[in-house]
């Protein structure tokens, strides 16, 4: 289970910072998304991984950690602001440089 | 607190004349003589404390942690220099007076002199390394100020620039061998380094510490090879040259040197460094100057000359060569000003410095005549002047010198050869100014009138010179003996001058001066050897080698930073990935002790989809709508990911959030265009699936580690205490409401920033054309379909229903305000699509920001209500009461902080979506939502 979990974790970051790396907003924000999902996850995993036995007392006979997930549950609502605010970000740059480009002009090449 | 007011006077006193700049000048030079006159009045009034060997202390503190203090300290040492840079200050500014007269510049002189004076009273009267430190660069950028005074002037601005970057850039060196001192010794304050001499001595980081310091002490004393900006600072006006880069800047690097006496000297090392430089620094000075033909110039060599002489006294180490190093600083600082001062005057009324056109002025000028004589002879070392006693301590002092072999026999000739140098160009300096034929086409001729009263500072110079040389018992034991008491922390016996009559310094003292005599008179023959040999211009080499650097870190600049943020995320994401490989390199324990979890079927299907649904945003992602429902898969996934390893809670979070954000990314997709044409090329491309592929197998590999090693977590007092502290059953939600509330308050308020962000930013954004023209055959027609308006009605109230659920079951079971904002937000949005824009914005009854608002403002109360109580901020209090028909119901304030989450949540989800949507609309609703 441990090993899958790690490896789900290794793809979201991989298609995350490929996405990253790409030259238009959208694939940007996608990337992000990609990429705050591999984060979430990682920082929920620090918790280890516990199967049947949320952290809510009297429901379980064991706990899985709570912190991490109050920390994630916070981090998964400002990074939807987050994902929201670049959105619009890349709508303005797109209406103002009339281009989607990251580097807001339109390049005939990748730069080097 | 005496001693803060001697800095303080000159430093608050420097805004007197900025204030009255329009003033005439006589004004000005009384304002400004004010607070220095204070500032002297009050060093002698200190006087005797000082004589009874006294060391006074004052101390505030500034920042303990780093060991940072303002402290003061005046003993001898801190006297002599503080007297001297009062005293002279005074007569710079009687000076000025007549130097300025009738410029509308004296104002700004004024200012820069006094906070001068003030930086330079700090350097010697600091207590703390650090403090000292600030003072050092202060007067560094004061000088820099001052050289470029007639900034209109391009010599000006390059002598400037020049001497900033050297004293400047030995100011670095002298902070980091300061830190380094501070390290060994664990202290910066004077006291503690100086009695901390043999462990600085003996521990191996000695001779960095030295050479920095020395570094910095050499730099701004202008020792060679640093020497080459004092000439070119000759372009400041004259009283700055006679001030700061005669009489006291350059000699901050000595101070230093004597200051630190105790901590750093008597080593070989500190020998041969600080001696061959001086040695050094003495000879070029001297032989240079005598081939000076503008007088500032060859001043400006002969002071460093004399800097060098004073280095290699202080060089050598002993307790009378420190008295005589002391003694010709005092001498020097008398006779050197005078000298610049005429320069000055002769400048002034002739309109030229060159000394091949400035000749028999005695006929104009015979009072100035006079008084350039005594301070001329004290420089060449013609006996009754104070120079003479000096430069006889010198030779008696070089005689003195026993080891190392070379030294032995080299520093005696190589000071009386010096002397003989520093004897000619006196000579010159006299002599061809005032005698030596007649004046040769002058652009002012005849030379103006100097007025009697403007000799005055002059007068009061040499007197003190000639007073210097006829008792020089009394000098020595009030200024000299105190300070080298003071700087070596032992008593010193009374110099006997009677000594330097013995045979052997006379023989050097003869030598010089016939040898300077006959080389005065070959001077002819000389200057036309030394003109035919190609001139090396210091400043243009400098100049070039500044462009040079400029060129280089253009170059690099601009080659690592062309403006494509695309590269940048590359180089970051790039540099992460190496980082993280080099810290790891040659660990090779990837699984831990824990043994893994067996895995079933469902949850390895899950984990494929969701694998496969990132992996097909990242092939399809140039056509974008696929990309995106694709992305909602993975959402979805990473929900159930959430809810099959026990967090209830991040489960419904984030299956609202992925709601949300798969409609705003929707929106924005309709102003973007569908498709991202396909424009990396291979190299582009396959480089950054490096990069992807190894910053994801780096975060598997470290996640799997982590996974599968035990941990101690603080979460078991969060677990024990939930019920009987926060009155919960729900851990994650007491976190946020209660053990960690002022966390959430802090993210609530991200959140609402992060929403009124997107509403400033979209009220003036105008979408001039849409990506996608309404008509596309693969768009639907019908913007709100009839079924999807009614059913959505229809869900609103139950959504209210089941959010107030989540909402009040929160504390205990899984749900809470985030959710349950999330949830109405979710529901709300549906009315926005199912009705349009305009109908549900018609039927919103409140504003969101407001809401935003009232949200924090609550979560803000429900804290500050427990100071009200004498709890600590965001305390939670809870109770039980029970009432009719429903039971036992749980009341805890945790539940209004949580309300206050509720409605920022609510309030933030809305203003962004419906914002965003506004764009959507051709005509736009016509008032701005929010």
């Amino acid at each position: 289970m441990e090993l899958l979990f790690a490896i789900t974790l290794g793809v979201l970051t991989s298609t995350g910072v490929y996405l990253l790396l790409r030259a238009r907003t959208f694939s940007v924000v996608l990337g992000l998304t990609l990429l705050s999902h591999a984060v979430n996850l990682f920082l929920f995993g620090m918790g280890r991984l516990k199967t049947d036995s949320p952290a809510v007392i009297g429901k379980a006979l064991e706990h899985a950690d709570p912190l991490p997930q109050a920390l994630v549950l916070t981090a998964i609502v400002i990074g939807f602001a987050m994902t929201a605010f670049v959105v619009v970000l890349a709508l303005k740059a797109a209406v103002e440089l009339r281009n989607d480009h990251v580097d807001g002009e339109d390049p005939n090449e990748d730069r080097p | 607190m005496q001693l803060a007011l001697l800095i303080l006077m000159p430093l608050l006193g420097a805004l007197l004349p900025a204030v009255r700049r329009h003033d005439p000048v006589v004004r000005l030079a009384v304002l400004a003589a004010l607070p220095a006159l204070a500032s002297l009045m009050l060093l002698l009034s200190l006087l005797p404390q000082v004589l009874a060997g006294e060391t006074l202390l004052w101390t505030r503190e500034w920042v303990p942690t780093l060991g940072l203090s303002v402290s003061l300290r005046l003993d001898g040492l801190a006297w002599l220099f503080a007297t001297l840079i009062t005293g002279i200050g005074c007569l710079i500014i009687l000076y000025a007076r007549f130097y300025f007269a009738g410029k509308s510049t004296a104002g700004r002189f004024y200012t820069l002199i006094l906070l001068f004076m003030a930086a330079m009273l700090g350097i010697v009267l600091s207590e703390n390394l650090l403090v000292m430190l600030v003072f050092w660069e202060l007067t560094s950028l004061v000088s820099f100020l001052l050289i470029g005074f007639s900034w209109d002037k391009r010599g000006a601005r390059r002598g400037a620039r020049m001497s900033l970057v050297i004293t400047a850039g030995g100011g670095l060196a002298l902070l980091a061998g300061i830190v380094l001192l501070g390290q060994v010794v664990g202290s910066y304050q004077l006291t503690d380094v100086l009695a901390a001499g043999d462990e600085i001595r003996a521990h191996a980081q000695y001779p960095l510490i030295l050479s920095l310091i020395l570094l910095g002490a050499f730099t701004k004393s202008a020792q060679f090879p640093f020497h080459l900006w004092l000439p070119h600072a000759m372009a400041a006006p004259t009283p700055v040259s006679a001030y700061l880069h005669s009489a006291t800047m350059v000699k901050a690097g000595l101070f230093l040197m004597a200051r630190l006496h105790p901590a750093l000297a008597d080593t070989e090392l500190w020998f041969t460094l600080v001696t061959i430089t001086g040695m050094l620094t003495l000879m070029v000075g001297a032989f240079v100057a005598m081939f000076m033909h503008d007088i500032k110039g060859l001043l400006a060599y002969s002071t460093v000359s004399h800097l060098g002489l004073i280095t290699l006294l202080l060089g050598l180490g002993t307790p009378m060569a420190l008295a005589a190093a002391l003694f010709h600083l005092v001498c020097h600082a008398l006779f050197k000003a005078p000298l610049f001062m005429m320069a000055g005057y002769v400048d002034q009324a002739t309109g030229s410095r060159d000394m091949q056109q400035i000749n028999g002025l005695w006929r104009y000028m015979p009072a100035l005549m006079v008084l350039t004589a005594i301070p001329a002879a004290a420089m060449a070392g013609l006996p009754l002047m104070s120079g003479y006693l000096s430069k006889k301590m010198l030779f008696v002092e070089s005689l003195q010198v026993s080891s190392p072999d070379w030294a032995t026999l080299v520093i005696p000739v190589w000071v009386t050869l010096a002397g003989l140098f520093s004897v000619a160009y006196s000579i010159r300096i006299f002599h061809n100014v005032f005698f030596n034929g007649k004046p040769v086409e002058l652009p002012i001729y005849p030379p103006k009138k100097i007025s009697n009263s403007a000799l005055s500072p002059l007068f009061l110079l040499a007197a003190a010179t000639l007073a210097v040389g006829l008792a020089p018992q009394l000098a020595y034991q009030w200024l000299v003996q105190p300070a080298v008491s003071a700087a070596n922390g032992l008593p010193l016996p009374p110099y006997d001058f009677s000594q330097l009559g013995a045979r052997l310094p006379l023989l050097m003292g003869i030598v010089a001066l016939i040898g300077g005599l006959l080389f005065y008179m070959a001077r002819n023959p000389l200057f036309a050897i030394h003109a035919r040999l190609p001139e090396v211009d210091a400043k243009e080499i400098f100049e070039w080698l500044m462009q040079r650097c400029i060129r280089f870190s253009q170059h690099q600049v601009y080659g690592l930073e062309n403006g494509s943020l695309q590269r940048y995320l590359a180089l970051l994401l790039g540099t992460a990935v190496v980082m993280g490989f080099w810290a790891t390199e040659g660990f090779r324990d990837w699984q831990g002790s824990i043994a893994l979890q067996p895995l079933d079927a469902m949850t390895l299907l899950g984990g494929l989809i969701l694998c496969g649904a990132a992996f097909g945003v990242a092939i399809f992602h140039h056509q974008r709508l696929p990309a995106l429902l694709l992305l909602g898969v993975t959402g979805l996934f990473v929900t159930l990911t959430f809810a099959r390893f026990s967090a209830p809670d991040l489960a419904l979070t984030q299956l609202s959030v992925e709601v949300m954000a798969v409609v705003i990314m929707m929106l924005a997709l309709s102003f973007l265009p569908q498709q991202s044409p396909s424009e990396s090329r291979w190299p582009r491309v396959s480089r950054d699936l490096i990069i992807a592929g190894v910053a994801g197998l780096g975060v598997a590999l470290f996640a799997f580690a982590i996974l599968t090693r035990p941990m101690e977590s603080i979460s078991s007092f969060f677990l024990a205490n939930s019920v009987s502290g926060g009155g919960g059953t729900n851990v994650v939600n007491v976190i946020l409401v209660d053990f960690r509330g002022f966390d959430t308050l802090g993210e609530i308020t991200v959140l609402g920033i992060a929403a009124v962000a997107v509403f400033a930013f979209t009220r003036d954004l105008h979408l001039k054309e849409r990506a996608v023209p309404i008509a596309d055959e693969n768009w639907v027609a019908e913007p709100h379909p009839i079924i999807l308006s009614m059913v959505a009605r229809l869900v609103l109230p139950i959504a209210f229903l089941v959010s107030a659920y989540i909402f009040l079951r929160g504390h205990n079971l899984p749900g809470g305000g985030f959710i349950a904002g999330l949830v109405t937000a979710v529901a709300l949005t549906l009315q926005y699509m199912a009705g349009g824009l305009a109908w549900a914005q018609s039927r919103m009854v409140m504003q969101f920001r407001p809401l935003i608002g009232a949200g924090l403002l609550v979560a803000l109360f429900t804290g500050l209500a427990s100071w009200v109580f004498g709890y600590p901020f965001l305390t939670s209090a809870f109770g039980y009461v029970h009432w009719p028909l429903i039971g036992k119901f749980e009341l805890a304030s945790a539940l209004v902080f949580d309300l206050g989450v509720y409605l920022t949540v609510v309030g933030a989800t809305l203003l962004i979506l419906a914002n965003l949507g506004k764009l959507m609309t051709v005509a736009g609703p016509g008032k701005e939502i929010g």
